[in-house]
């Protein structure tokens, strides 16, 4: 085995082994904590896919990840309200069934990423950063400019929502289904990576040029790519506003989107697991250095600067060698 | 929807944009010159604001808040410009994007730590502070009409400054080959840091300008970095003359459509909806007016391919 698979195997199975760890010492908010590490890493993933693979920078993925907040929200709030969510033409309840949220919430963030990559992707480069970013804010000032679902103020939701033939109140329940659905995702984007998809799609971040002249769009390709980035993140979202019991505008906004590119970039973009490890050393430094000072985003904001200047490949890329070269 | 409000709202929407293109036309010239995307930019807006509000309550003079928050942005610009972004001339985009990100993290919370997390004051002078009545009976506050004189101005002076001095030929031809005018023994990083102060020094100045009205608190200058995006993003980025006029476009899309989007579902929707309906539009007009700019130009209005 090389240094990176072993580093991979070591960081995939560190969150069951400290959540199980935390389960006989009996700390449920490490597993919480845990829980966090798994769906963070999950929002990572997808964004990785847009931007690892397809060298697509996007600043609005906060868009996605809210979007899914927002669709575990409103789906729940009418469930626990008992109001329809809709009644012309037809009626529809709310539900406090995940697997119906998740599907809401996958299908909701890829048409919100179709919509707005289709139209950030006539660009490129830094207007392309710029536009998402854009477009997140419009998402982000839209959520609190409407009253009907809580506005500034975000939506609570008492009882967390319910998974067939799961306690999901049980903070180790809860966490083994956001790892497996983690571990599903990861081998799902690890098949799509060397999948003939992920390689054109590398291809077009590479050298776009030759990828036209065989005959592939790399428009097409960085649509889908996208499509399927805000549908992941989206697929986190739920799960996030499902840890929290609540969901609002932060979720939104944009530096939401900084923090889930922080992620990427700790662990090291286009790594399959950078995600998991920039997570899990996020919420590490959130924990430690949150307790010993109330600014912490200043020595966050100092080690970000340091592994951006120096350390290019971020963790993985520093403890496994060779650096994955991005363009 | 009298004639005479609607005069003010317009007025209100210069003001705005005026205020816009001063961080606007930072931006784009550090993109044009040094290809760079600066996030922090928000950060040096917010330090302008800071130090006028530090300088007013300490001398009471508008006037040295004024020039304390050029001199504050453009040393910080200076400063950060010499210990972190000439490192990322040569980097890609992403890595300037994170290390900004960074820097606006460090700013944030260190000016949280200095001056805690009240918003501060700063009082528009008593010369300023009542309205002036301008020709066909309109109240209008002076002060806001003085910004939009400055504003002005500075673009005025900007737009010279650019044309024809030398400095402004150096930062042209910067924009168009930057080895070409290095060769031709102009000090390049000289250059850079001088065009980075000013860009800083102009975003403070609309921070002190603009803190007035509002308040001066951590995270003030982040939605108008994203608004000045929007802006050089219509405008294309790079040019001045773009950010200019994206800037009003913004500023005057923004204000109208927050007064008038509301009274025209009001003509056909009942009150409380419409007023919802119309404000949630009025919040997302100008990034629909960015989507439909992109649709027919997309490198903006006067960008280049």
């Amino acid at each position: 085995m090389s240094r990176a698979t072993l580093l991979n195997t070591a960081l995939f199975l560190m969150l069951p082994i400290t959540a199980l760890a935390a389960l006989l010492l009996d700390e449920p908010f490490i597993i919480t904590l845990a829980t966090k590490v798994a769906i963070l890493a999950l929002a990572g993933v997808g964004l990785n896919i847009a931007l690892g693979l397809g060298g697509l920078v996007s600043l609005g993925h906060a868009a996605f990840f809210g979007i899914g907040g927002y669709a575990m929200g409103i789906l729940a709030h009418h469930a626990q309200t008992f109001t329809p969510l809709m009644e012309a033409p037809f009626l529809l309840d709310g539900t406090k069934s995940m697997p119906v949220i998740w599907l809401v919430a996958v299908i909701a963030g890829a048409c919100a990423a179709l919509l707005i990559g289709a139209l950030s992707l006539r660009t490129s480069g830094v207007y392309f950063i710029m536009i998402t970013l854009a477009f997140g804010q419009m998402l982000y000032y839209f959520a609190i400019s409407w009253p009907a679902y809580g506005g500034e103020d975000g939506l609570s939701i008492y009882v967390r929502n319910g998974f067939p033939g799961l306690n999901t109140l049980d903070p180790i329940q809860f966490f083994a289904l956001c790892f497996a659905l983690l571990a599903l995702v990861l081998f799902c984007a690890g098949r799509l990576a060397a999948a003939p998809f992920g390689l054109a799609l590398s291809a077009a971040r590479q050298n776009p040029e030759r990828v036209e002249t065989v005959g592939l769009s790399p428009y097409r390709l960085r649509l889908l790519a996208f499509v399927i980035s805000g549908a992941i993140t989206a697929l986190a979202g739920a799960l996030f506003a499902d840890l929290n019991r609540f969901v609002s505008p932060t979720m939104l906004s944009w530096q939401m989107s900084g923090e889930i590119m922080i992620f990427v970039i700790l662990g090291g973009v286009g790594r399959l697991f950078g995600p998991v490890a920039g997570a899990a050393l996020f919420i590490l430094l959130e924990h430690v250095l949150g307790g010993l000072s109330d600014f912490w985003h200043v020595y966050l904001g100092i080690l970000l600067l340091l592994v951006v200047l120096f350390a290019r490949g971020g963790m993985i890329g520093s403890l496994a060698g060779r650096e994955v070269a991005h363009d | 929807m009298s004639t005479l409000l609607l005069i003010e709202q317009v007025l209100n929407g210069l003001q705005f944009g005026v205020m816009l293109f001063l961080m606007a036309a930072g931006l784009t010239l550090i993109f044009g010159v040094m290809g760079l995307i600066n996030l922090a930019h928000g950060s040096l807006y917010m330090v302008g604001a800071f130090a006028a509000a530090a300088v007013a309550g300490a001398t009471g003079s508008f006037v040295l808040a004024l020039i304390a928050s050029l001199i504050a942005a453009a040393a910080a610009g200076a400063i950060i410009e010499l210990v972190v972004i000439r490192r990322l001339y040569d980097r890609d985009h992403l890595d300037q994007v994170l290390a900004t990100f960074a820097l606006i993290l460090i700013f944030s919370e260190g000016t949280r730590w200095v001056f805690g997390s009240f918003p501060l004051f700063l009082d528009i002078p008593d010369l300023l502070a009542g309205p002036v009545t301008l020709p066909g009976g309109i109240q209008y506050p002076a002060y806001r009409l003085l910004i939009i004189a400055i504003g002005l101005l500075v673009a005025f002076g900007l737009f010279q400054l650019i044309a024809r001095t030398r400095i402004g030929i150096q930062i042209r031809a910067g924009e168009s080959d930057r080895e070409m005018i290095a060769a031709l023994g102009v000090d390049i990083s000289k250059l850079y840091t001088l065009v980075f102060a000013l860009g800083a020094a102009l975003a403070g100045l609309a921070g002190a300008l603009v803190g007035a009205i509002q308040s001066v608190q951590v995270g003030m200058g982040e939605p108008v970095l994203i608004l000045a995006f929007v802006v050089i993003v219509i405008g294309g980025i790079g040019s001045i003359k773009g950010a200019l006029v994206g800037a009003l476009l913004v500023g005057l899309t923004d204000t109208l459509g927050g007064v008038l989007l509301p009274g025209f579902f009001g003509t056909f929707m009942e009150p409380s909806a419409a007023t919802a309906v119309g404000s949630s539009l009025a919040s997302m007009s100008i990034y629909i007016l960015m989507a439909g700019v992109l649709l027919f130009k997309p490198t903006g209005l006067y960008g280049s391919a």
